[in-house]
């Protein structure tokens, strides 16, 4: 035997071994550990409509974030007017990054712009406006930069606050990416329960602590009536056998007292009175002066709990709370409770998240697809290969034995790769199953046409392969083309599709075109062949 | 065993106005149907919108189901038995204006009081209005970057004119991209047209023949693939358009099978008209598009009635774009190749003015050196003959 001929033979022999040790994890479950250790243990992939999961695009609202920014900097503004005693009215956010507000005296505005150059460097003095009685009106404007930081900062935390909250969820091998405009995407694999995620993942979980305002009756509190700086709010109870909500009237103040940002872990606990769960909250050194400060100041009164603006209890503050810790009730579930736990000890989003996208497979559709996509896949690679075996004779064997190998190579490379294999991707080794073969028509024929001239089988082969190689190669090239587009453009499934599509067809040029070839000059080499069977 | 004997000699290119009518009827009917269905049927992935797939514990119909959503707002859904089973259906809206968030949830409470039995849900998409009209833009893109960089490869393969062809669809990118950025957010669905048409155009004036009849042959079968969608009514999704960029990237295989045999005929010389050339090239290859097409239909056939309804739609829409891919290039690429005069680009022909004289190519990019002089021969020869091509073409078939 030629030694070149026997090198590419030892070749191919190498890649297949090669390619069956990165296929046997995914068809064998319990592989000795000495194999786990030394050889490819990673099973091919599968996407989330095989397996079965959920697949979430998250859109921060960053304007809201942006706009409590500048809330919380009209609040400070209005604190170190006072302490710096510039007469002014009460800094107003009036939306789109502005703060509004007047001068009582002229003479102060020189300060007051020292106070903004030096205190609130990321705002501009937009207008001045001096009205005949001398007051100065003045509208505060961000800067776009510091807008510009604020959005992203937002964005970036928000997806560390989700990652957060999905490690504590417990999904296996979640995937969690920032996109463009400030998007997430959320993967959670074989999900069990994909409403409760969202929920935890979606929660906003601001918490603020609001105290009571008993002065008034909130059965009979109207709009009219209801004192300034109070609102009307409302504690919703849910009969645990009926299941039927209801909802109580509670007047709270619009200020808050203490909001979240202090809270450091957050348990589960069960009330051992009521055998209900509760979740106890402890709070860094700041927070546990303010809640000590707010509670000691407070005694007897209620102080409402509110999440995300809605009370969850009030309860009548006994003692002043020194230690730091506090408790939230309400009548949560066991589950229920564990999830506010989460959200709050991973901490509030700076800003509220939407559901842009929500694309869920139960794992039931996901194995049904998984079977019909094999019985097609079985289906149209026996048609495939009868077909060519029959109108080829015994070079459509070759041919056969070079399209079991390409699939074979396709499995290896997406376990090697740990590319993921979806239901579009299987439809895609399909179709490289139908297209992988027509190298091997296109360069029969083109055989038989030499054989027609009159040429040995020998040199009717080397025609063949010589000239229908490049057209192989051109064609193959523009789906090529194409596949790398839709791997582009595409997400999940499809890009699983594009993946398969452009392994399929790599592959095959190597089955289709040098294994083939090899099969024909061993058998060249070995016997001399007077009528090649094709 | 054979299928198409060897000497098979079918006028194909004599019979291309006929196919051109066909075709034109087929891509007139399709953007009548697009007209009459008020543009194509965009399914939930684009128009935005849920859809959602539950199986119950007991056979159930419709009418019920619909009964059993009123109370979030859709009792217009569109209901849907999956798999013909009578418990296992598909609910999709697509109703502007419906609350999406947490729009599964509620579902699944209202599916819940009216069929005590049990459910499950099996799948959920839900896409907003924003995401989809994103996703929109992009397939738009990605079908018009796919040919674009496929106009690319052909010019530059079969015609040598790499540099030529990388600098038209750099302008074009750039124009594109220039353009999107400042109508913004707009439909770009006009600019795509535009910038197609000039795709062709300089096609045509740049004399990229092969690559001319690669790009209209693709328009052509991704057409024809959207009217038979929108005549059949089916939704176009994702899937959808992966399947149209796979036939762009497919149906051109058995193209380049027919330009490669063109070509390797014309080197050979002879003193044939380009029109029998180009018929000839088509039979000759004529078992092997039959037979690769027929091997792809074969496992998509397959994939079509065995693959499961999530997958049925994305197999019928590849299956049309290979039957009409392969029509068309048996059709409609090789023909188009005639349709294009002889040789010079567009600019030369002011500065040269007797076109017989011009036999050597004065094409701006630098061909082959070997093959340069064999193949202007050819086709000057080719050229000469051309005119009389109608009058002779039916004497010299064999």
């Amino acid at each position: 035997m030629p030694k070149n001929i026997m090198w590419k033979a030892v070749l191919v022999l190498v890649l297949l071994v090669g390619a069956l040790f990165y296929l046997v994890p995914t068809f064998s479950s319990n592989l000795p550990s000495w194999w786990q250790e030394m050889l490819p243990s990673d099973k091919i992939r599968l996407g989330l409509d095989l397996q079965g999961g959920m697949h979430l695009i998250l859109e921060v609202d960053v304007a809201k974030a942006e706009q409590a920014a500048v809330e919380r900097a009209s609040q400070e503004l209005r604190r170190k007017l006072r302490e710096e005693k510039i007469r002014a009215t009460r800094p107003e956010a009036i939306g789109d990054g502005r703060i509004k507000l007047t001068l009582l005296t002229k003479g102060e505005q020189a300060k007051f712009e020292d106070l903004i150059g030096n205190q609130f460097p990321w705002y501009d003095i937009a207008s001045a406006t001096t009205d005949p009685e001398g007051r100065v009106e003045i509208i505060l404007k961000l800067k776009p930069s510091e807008a510009k930081r604020i959005r992203e900062q937002a964005a970036a935390q928000a997806l560390e606050i989700i990652r957060n909250r999905v490690d504590q969820f417990g999904v296996a091998e979640p995937e969690i990416l920032p996109q463009e405009g400030g998007r997430i995407l959320v993967q959670l694999p074989g999900i069990k329960d994909p409403q409760r995620a969202v929920a935890l993942i979606g929660k906003t979980a601001q918490l603020e602590f609001k105290l009571v305002d008993d002065t008034v009756n909130p059965r009979t509190v109207t709009k009219a009536t209801l004192p300034p700086g109070d609102e009307l709010n409302y504690i919703y109870r849910r009969d645990h056998t009926t299941g039927r909500v209801s909802k109580e009237p509670i007047v709270i103040r619009k200020r808050a007292s203490m909001t979240g940002e202090t809270i450091t872990d957050a348990r589960v606990r069960v009330d051992s009175q009521y055998n209900e769960p509760y979740v106890s909250i402890s709070f860094d050194a700041r927070g546990k002066r303010q809640f000590a400060d707010l509670t000691s100041r407070n005694v007897k009164k209620r102080l409402a709990i509110v999440l995300d603006g809605k009370v969850q209890s009030a309860p009548v503050i006994q003692e002043p709370i020194t230690g730091g810790e506090a408790r939230i009730t309400g009548d949560f579930t066991m589950e229920e409770a564990r999830d506010l736990a989460v959200v709050l000890r991973s901490g509030a989003l700076p800003a509220p998240v939407r559901v842009l996208e929500e694309r869920t497979v139960g794992p039931s559709l996901g194995q049904d697809s998984i079977n019909q996509g094999i019985i097609s896949m079985v289906v149209g690679f026996l048609l495939v290969v009868l077909f060519i075996a029959f109108y080829y004779k015994a070079s459509g064997l070759v041919a056969d034995m070079a399209l079991f190998l390409n699939i074979i190579f396709i499995g290896a490379a997406l376990a090697a790769f740990q590319a993921t294999l979806t239901l579009p991707g299987i439809a895609g080794i399909i179709l490289t199953i139908g297209m992988a073969v027509d190298a091997n028509v296109l360069i029969f024929e083109r055989v038989r046409e030499e054989l027609r001239l009159g040429k040995t089988p020998a040199a009717a082969l080397d025609a063949g392969y010589g000239k229908a190689t490049l057209t192989i190669l051109d064609a193959n090239i523009t789906t090529l083309i194409a596949a790398l587009v839709l791997f582009q453009f595409g997400t999940g499934p499809i890009r699983g599709f594009a993946v398969t599509l452009s392994l399929g067809i790599a592959s095959s040029m190597f089955t289709a075109i040098y294994v083939t070839r090899l099969v024909f000059d061993l058998v060249l080499t070995r016997y001399s062949v007077k009528r090649l069977s094709i | 065993m054979e299928l198409i004997k060897p000497g098979i000699n079918i006028d194909f290119v004599g019979k291309s106005k006929l196919a051109f009518l066909i075709s034109g009827l087929l891509i007139l009917a399709t953007f009548i149907s697009l007209f009459v269905h008020g543009g194509p049927n965009y399914g939930i992935d684009f128009a935005g919108g849920i859809l959602v797939q539950v199986r119950f514990k007991e056979p159930t119909d419709p009418a019920s189901i619909r009964k059993a959503l009123k109370p979030v707002g859709m009792s217009d859904a569109v209901i849907q038995d999956f798999g013909n089973k009578g418990n296992e259906f598909l609910i999709r809206a697509e109703k502007k204006g419906l609350k999406l968030e947490g729009l599964s949830d509620r579902i699944r409470q209202v599916l819940a009081k009216a069929y005590p039995k049990g459910y499950e849900v099996r799948r959920v998409e839900m896409v907003g209005p924003k995401v989809g009209k994103d996703l929109r833009r992009k397939a738009l893109l990605a079908i018009f970057y796919a040919l674009l960089m496929i106009a690319v490869y052909i010019s530059g393969r079969f015609e040598q004119k790499w540099g030529l062809a990388a600098v038209m669809a750099a302008v074009l990118v750039g124009v594109t991209l220039l353009v999107q950025g400042i109508i913004g957010g707009g439909s770009i669905t006009p600019l795509i047209i535009i910038a197609l048409v000039v795709t062709l155009l300089a096609c045509w004036v740049l004399r990229l023949r092969y690559a001319l009849g690669a790009i209209v042959a693709l328009i052509h079968d991704v057409i024809i693939t959207v009217g038979v969608f929108s005549l059949l009514n089916k939704e176009f999704t994702l899937a959808t358009v992966a399947a149209l960029l796979t036939i762009i990237g497919y149906s051109l295989n058995d193209t380049i099978i027919v330009f490669d045999r063109i070509r390797e005929n014309l080197k050979k010389g002879g003193k044939l008209p380009l029109a029998k050339v180009i018929n000839d090239a088509v039979n000759q290859t004529l078992s092997r598009t039959i037979l690769t097409s027929g091997t792809t239909l074969v496992v998509l056939v397959s994939l079509y009635l065995l693959g499961g309804g999530v997958i049925e739609d994305f197999a019928f829409a590849l299956l049309v774009g290979v039957v009409v891919g392969t029509y068309s290039s048996i059709y409609v690429a090789s023909p188009i190749l005639l349709a294009l005069p002889e040789g010079k680009p567009g600019l030369a022909k002011k500065i040269v003015p007797p076109p017989k004289k011009a036999a050597p190519q004065p094409a701006p990019a630098p061909q082959a050196a070997g093959q340069a002089p064999k193949v202007s021969k050819a086709k000057a020869a080719a050229a000469k003959q051309r005119k009389k091509k109608s009058k002779k073409r039916n004497k010299k078939r064999r």
